[in-house]
C-alpha cells in the first residue's frame, strides 16, 4: 500500500485498549480515527464521510451501540460507501446475520489476531476500492439481482407458509438447520463433493421445499384432523408438483438453484431406508440436499406447535429423531445433528442476551426503510436520474428563470442558466436577505411572495403573480409561478418542505398589450384619441374633478366636403392632419384632443376662470389659419364642466348644441353654451 | 522476569498471545495498559453502588481486555462474573464469591505484570 497516501480507517470501540491494539496493528497502513461510541462515530462520519475508507465497529458500547450505529449509517446512506467490519466476541451467527442485514461486510472476532485483523481490513478495503471502480455497472446489477432473488424466494416461501398456516419462521429455521448440518458434514467427511458455495445454494433452495403445496387443496392442506388415505395421497403429490413447477420454469433448467430446488422439492419426503415417497429412493440415491432438508423439516415440525400437536422441546425432538421415531436418516447426518445440537438450540431457540433490543431495532430499521427511503434501490436511483436528465434537458431549452426553494435550511437554488442570466450564484442561502430579494425583486416583493407561499395548502399549492424584476440592469415584468411542495409527516400533518418555481418574462407581452390598447384608442389618421377613448378619459377626469374646472370644446370643419371635392381626398386627409397638429400644438399634454370621426373634433381642457375665453380664442384662431391657400373654417361650441353635474354625455351635448348654433348662425365662429339664449336640451337631439 | 515467565505465573497463555500479537514489544506495551485500565476499579465501584448495568459493562470490558492479552485465568473469572451480571437489574449476593475471585486473579495478574523486566 502506498504509504504517502494512506487511506483512513475509523475505529469505533468503547475500550481504549481495543482501540489502541487495533490502531497499533493498522497504523502502518492506515490513518487512524477513533471513536468511543456510536454517537461519536456518527459525529465523525458527518464531518469526514468522504475521507473514511473503512470502519471497524464494536457491538456493545454505551450511548449508541453497534446496531444503532449501523441503522444510523443506513439512514444517512453512509453504509453505501463505507465498508463496516464488526468487532465481536460474540460469534453466534444470528448476531452477525443482524449486522450483515444492516449492511456490515465482515467481522473480526475477539481476541484480536494481528494477521486476521490486517487481512480482513485490507481485503475488505481493497474490495471496496475495486467495487467503487466498477460502480454503476456490474456490482449494481449483481447486487440488485441477488437481492431481488432473495426477496422473490422469501415472498414465495411466505406465500406457501401463509397458505399452510405455518409460522413465518419455518423457512428460516429449515435454512439455518440445513446450513449447520451441511457445514458440519463438510467438516467430517468428503464423501459428498460439496463446496461452500454449494452449501449456500442448497440453503437458498431449501426455502422452496414446500412450494408444491400450492397445488394441494386448502381443505386437505389445513385439515385439522387426520387425513384419509385418499387425502394423504393428494398431499403426497406436493413433492412431485413442486419438482414440476421448477422444471416448467422456461430456460432456467440448467441453473444450479433450480436443479437443487427440484431435488429438494421432489425428495424431501424420501426415507433413507427406502420407505418414503414419491419415488421410494434409498440411501444415497437420495441427493444429500434432500436428505438434510428432510431432517430439517422434521426437526422444525417437531419443535413447532401445529394444529394437531403441541411443540416438543429441542432435546426431546433430537432424541425422537435419533431413536428413529420420526423416520429413517443417514447415520452421517444424524452424527452431524449430535455434533451441532447445542449450537442449533442456541441459534434456533434462545435469543442471545443482547437480543432483547433486536425487535425494537428491527422495527426501527423497518421504519427507516419505509419512511426515509434510505434503501433506495439502484433501480430507483436510475429512474430518478433519468427524470433529472429529462428535467435538465427541458430546462436547458427554456429561457425562463427556474428555481427550487427549500424551507430548512432556507435556500434557493437557481438552475445554471437562470443563475447566469440573473447574474446571481446558483445557491442562495438565506434568500430573504440576499441579492435576490434586495436587488432583483423590488423592495418588499420577495417577502410578499414568501408569505403567499406559506399561506398555500396541499390542495391549493400554486401562487402566481406579476412582479418587476431587475435583471441585468433592466426592469422586467415577470410572471412568477410557484408551486409549494407539501409533504405529510408520519402523524399526518402537512408540512411545507419547499417549492419550485418559474419566472416568465412578460415585459414584451405587457408592452405589446399596452401598445395594442393605445392603438385601439387612437384615430388612425391623426393619432388623436378616438371618440370612445376620449369619452372614457373625460368621464374619469370628470368623476374626480373636485374643484377643477374643465371645458369641452367641440367643433367641426365647415368645408371638408368642399376641400375633398375641389382638391381630392388626399388633401382632405391632409387638412384633417393639419387640424390635429394645430390642436396638439395649442393644448397642454394633460388636455385631451380627440377626433370623433369625419370632420368632428373635441378638445377637453382644464381652465382658469379668467383665462378661458382667451384660451378658446387662441385655439380658434390657430385652427382657422389657411392651409396652402385653402381657407379653413370651423364651427365651435364650448360647454363647461360646472354645468354638467359630472355627466360627460350632458357636457358633450351642450358643446354640440353650441356648435350647432354656430353652424346655423353663419359658421366659422365659436359660441359658449352658456351664451345660447334658450334652447332646451331635450329638443336638441331632434334638430340635429 | 521475562514475559513468558510472567505469563506462566499469572496463568496466562503466552503462546496464544504471541501468535496473535506477534511481538514481545507489543505484548509488553499492552500489558502495561492492563495495569492502567480502569475497568476493574469500575467493576468494584459499580457493584458497591449497586449500578448493575454499569457493573456489567465494566466486567465485559475487563473480559475483553484479558482476552486480548490471553490472560486466561483473569479472563475466566471475568467471564464468570460477566455472565452472572448479564441482564441483572437487582444486586444478587451470589456475585460476591465471583467478585472475590476476580479480585484475587486481578491482583495476581498485576503483580506478575509489574514484575516483568
Amino acid at each position: 500500500m502506498n504509504k504517502d497516501k494512506k487511506s483512513t480507517i475509523l475505529i469505533v470501540d468503547d475500550s481504549e485498549m481495543n482501540r489502541s491494539l487495533l490502531s497499533d496493528m493498522l497504523a502502518e497502513d492506515f490513518n487512524i480515527l477513533e471513536a468511543e461510541n456510536g454517537a461519536q462515530a456518527c459525529a465523525i462520519l458527518q464531518e469526514h464521510e468522504l475521507e473514511i475508507s473503512i470502519m471497524l465497529l464494536d457491538i456493545v458500547m454505551p450511548e449508541m451501540d453497534g446496531f444503532e450505529t449501523l441503522a444510523m449509517m443506513n439512514n444517512k446512506g453512509w453504509i453505501k460507501t463505507i465498508p463496516v467490519i464488526m468487532i465481536s466476541a460474540e460469534t453466534g451467527s444470528s448476531y452477525m446475520d443482524r449486522a450483515y442485514a444492516l449492511g456490515a461486510v465482515d467481522y473480526i472476532g475477539r481476541p484480536f489476531d494481528e494477521h486476521t485483523v490486517k487481512h480482513r481490513v485490507m481485503s475488505n478495503h481493497l474490495l471496496s476500492v475495486k467495487q467503487h471502480e466498477m460502480a454503476g455497472i456490474l456490482s449494481d446489477q449483481v447486487y440488485e439481482r441477488e437481492r431481488d432473488n432473495r426477496i422473490m424466494v422469501e415472498i414465495l416461501s411466505h406465500i406457501v407458509e401463509f397458505r399452510n398456516g405455518e409460522s413465518g419462521l419455518h423457512i428460516l429455521h429449515v435454512a439455518t438447520f440445513t446450513e449447520k448440518i451441511l457445514t458440519r458434514l463438510l467438516a467430517i467427511t468428503d464423501k459428498y463433493s460439496m463446496t461452500q458455495s454449494d452449501i449456500s445454494t442448497i440453503v437458498n433452495a431449501s426455502a422452496l421445499h414446500d412450494i408444491g403445496k400450492m397445488s394441494v387443496p386448502d381443505a386437505i392442506l389445513n385439515k385439522p384432523g387426520r387425513l384419509t388415505q385418499e387425502e394423504f395421497e393428494v398431499m403426497k403429490q406436493h413433492t412431485v408438483a413442486g419438482d414440476k413447477m421448477l422444471m416448467d420454469i422456461p430456460y432456467r433448467s440448467n441453473e444450479k438453484i433450480i436443479k437443487i430446488g427440484r431435488e429438494i422439492c421432489r425428495w424431501h419426503h424420501e426415507r433413507y431406508d427406502g420407505r418414503g415417497y414419491p419415488d421410494g429412493l434409498k440411501g444415497d440415491e437420495i441427493p444429500i440436499s434432500a436428505q438434510v432438508v428432510a431432517l430439517a423439516d422434521v426437526y422444525d415440525a417437531l419443535t413447532s406447535k401445529r394444529v394437531y400437536k403441541d411443540r416438543f422441546s429441542h432435546e426431546r425432538a433430537v432424541e425422537m429423531i435419533q431413536n428413529g421415531e420420526c423416520g429413517a436418516f443417514n447415520p452421517l447426518i444424524l452424527q452431524c445433528l449430535r455434533d451441532v445440537q447445542d449450537d442449533l438450540k442456541k441459534e434456533l431457540h434462545e435469543a442471545s442476551p443482547e437480543h432483547s433490543t433486536e425487535k425494537s431495532m428491527r422495527e426501527h430499521v423497518e421504519k427507516l426503510l419505509k419512511y426515509s427511503g434510505s434503501d433506495i434501490s439502484e433501480r430507483t436511483i436510475r429512474l430518478l436520474e433519468r427524470e433529472r436528465m429529462k428535467f435538465d434537458f427541458f430546462a436547458s431549452l427554456s429561457r425562463d428563470i427556474m428555481f427550487e426553494y427549500v424551507v430548512s435550511p432556507e435556500m434557493i437554488t437557481l438552475l445554471p442558466f437562470s443563475a447566469e442570466y440573473m447574474e446571481l450564484p446558483e445557491k442562495i442561502p438565506n434568500p430573504r436577505k440576499s441579492e435576490l430579494s434586495e436587488r432583483v425583486f423590488m423592495p418588499g416583493d420577495f417577502d410578499k411572495l414568501m408569505s403567499r407561499l406559506y399561506k398555500t395548502t396541499p390542495k391549493h399549492s400554486i401562487v402566481e403573480d406579476k412582479y418587476i424584476l431587475n435583471i441585468r440592469g433592466e426592469r422586467k415584468w415577470n410572471k412568477v409561478v410557484v408551486r409549494a411542495l407539501w409533504t405529510e409527516t408520519e402523524d399526518g400533518e402537512p408540512t411545507l418542505e419547499g417549492a419550485i418555481g418559474k419566472c416568465i418574462d412578460i415585459t414584451e407581452e405587457t408592452e405589446e398589450i399596452q401598445q395594442l390598447e393605445v392603438l385601439a384608442d387612437k384615430d388612425p389618421i391623426t393619432n388623436l384619441l378616438n371618440a370612445r377613448a376620449a369619452a372614457n378619459k373625460i368621464s374619469k377626469l370628470l368623476a374626480k374633478a373636485g374643484d377643477k374646472k374643465f371645458a369641452l370644446v367641440f367643433f367641426d370643419l365647415d368645408n371638408l366636403k368642399r376641400a375633398n371635392d375641389k382638391h381630392g381626398h388626399l388633401f382632405g386627409n391632409q387638412l384633417i392632419k393639419a387640424i390635429s397638429e394645430r390642436m396638439l400644438g395649442n393644448t397642454r399634454s394633460t388636455d385631451i384632443c380627440a377626433r370623433f370621426g369625419g370632420d368632428e373634433f373635441v378638445i377637453f381642457m382644464q381652465y382658469g376662470e379668467d383665462s378661458l375665453r382667451h384660451q378658446v380664442d387662441r385655439i380658434f384662431k390657430c385652427l382657422t389659419k389657411e392651409l396652402n391657400g385653402f381657407p379653413v373654417s370651423v364651427s365651435m361650441g364650448i360647454a363647461l364642466s360646472d354645468d354638467c353635474d359630472g355627466n360627460y354625455d350632458t357636457l358633450f351635448h351642450m358643446a354640440d348644441q353650441a356648435a350647432y348654433a354656430v353652424k346655423y348662425g353663419g359658421k366659422n365662429a365659436y359660441k359658449f353654451y352658456r351664451e345660447l339664449s334658450s334652447t332646451p336640451l331635450a329638443d336638441d337631439g331632434e334638430t340635429k | 522476569m521475562t514475559i513468558q515467565e510472567s505469563y506462566a505465573r499469572m496463568g496466562g497463555n503466552y503462546d496464544d498471545v504471541v501468535s496473535r500479537l506477534r511481538t514481545d514489544d507489543r505484548i509488553k506495551r499492552f500489558l502495561l495498559k492492563v495495569a492502567d485500565d480502569k475497568s476493574f476499579a469500575m467493576l468494584c465501584d459499580m457493584l458497591a453502588e449497586r449500578n448493575m448495568s454499569e457493573a456489567f459493562r465494566a466486567a465485559h470490558t475487563l473480559k475483553g481486555v484479558s482476552s486480548n492479552l490471553s490472560l486466561t485465568r483473569l479472563y475466566d473469572s471475568a467471564c464468570a462474573i460477566t455472565d452472572a451480571l448479564r441482564d441483572k437489574t437487582e444486586y444478587d449476593p451470589a456475585v460476591e464469591p465471583l467478585l472475590e475471585r476476580v479480585k484475587a486473579d486481578y491482583a495476581l495478574t498485576i503483580e506478575c505484570i509489574k514484575a516483568i523486566d
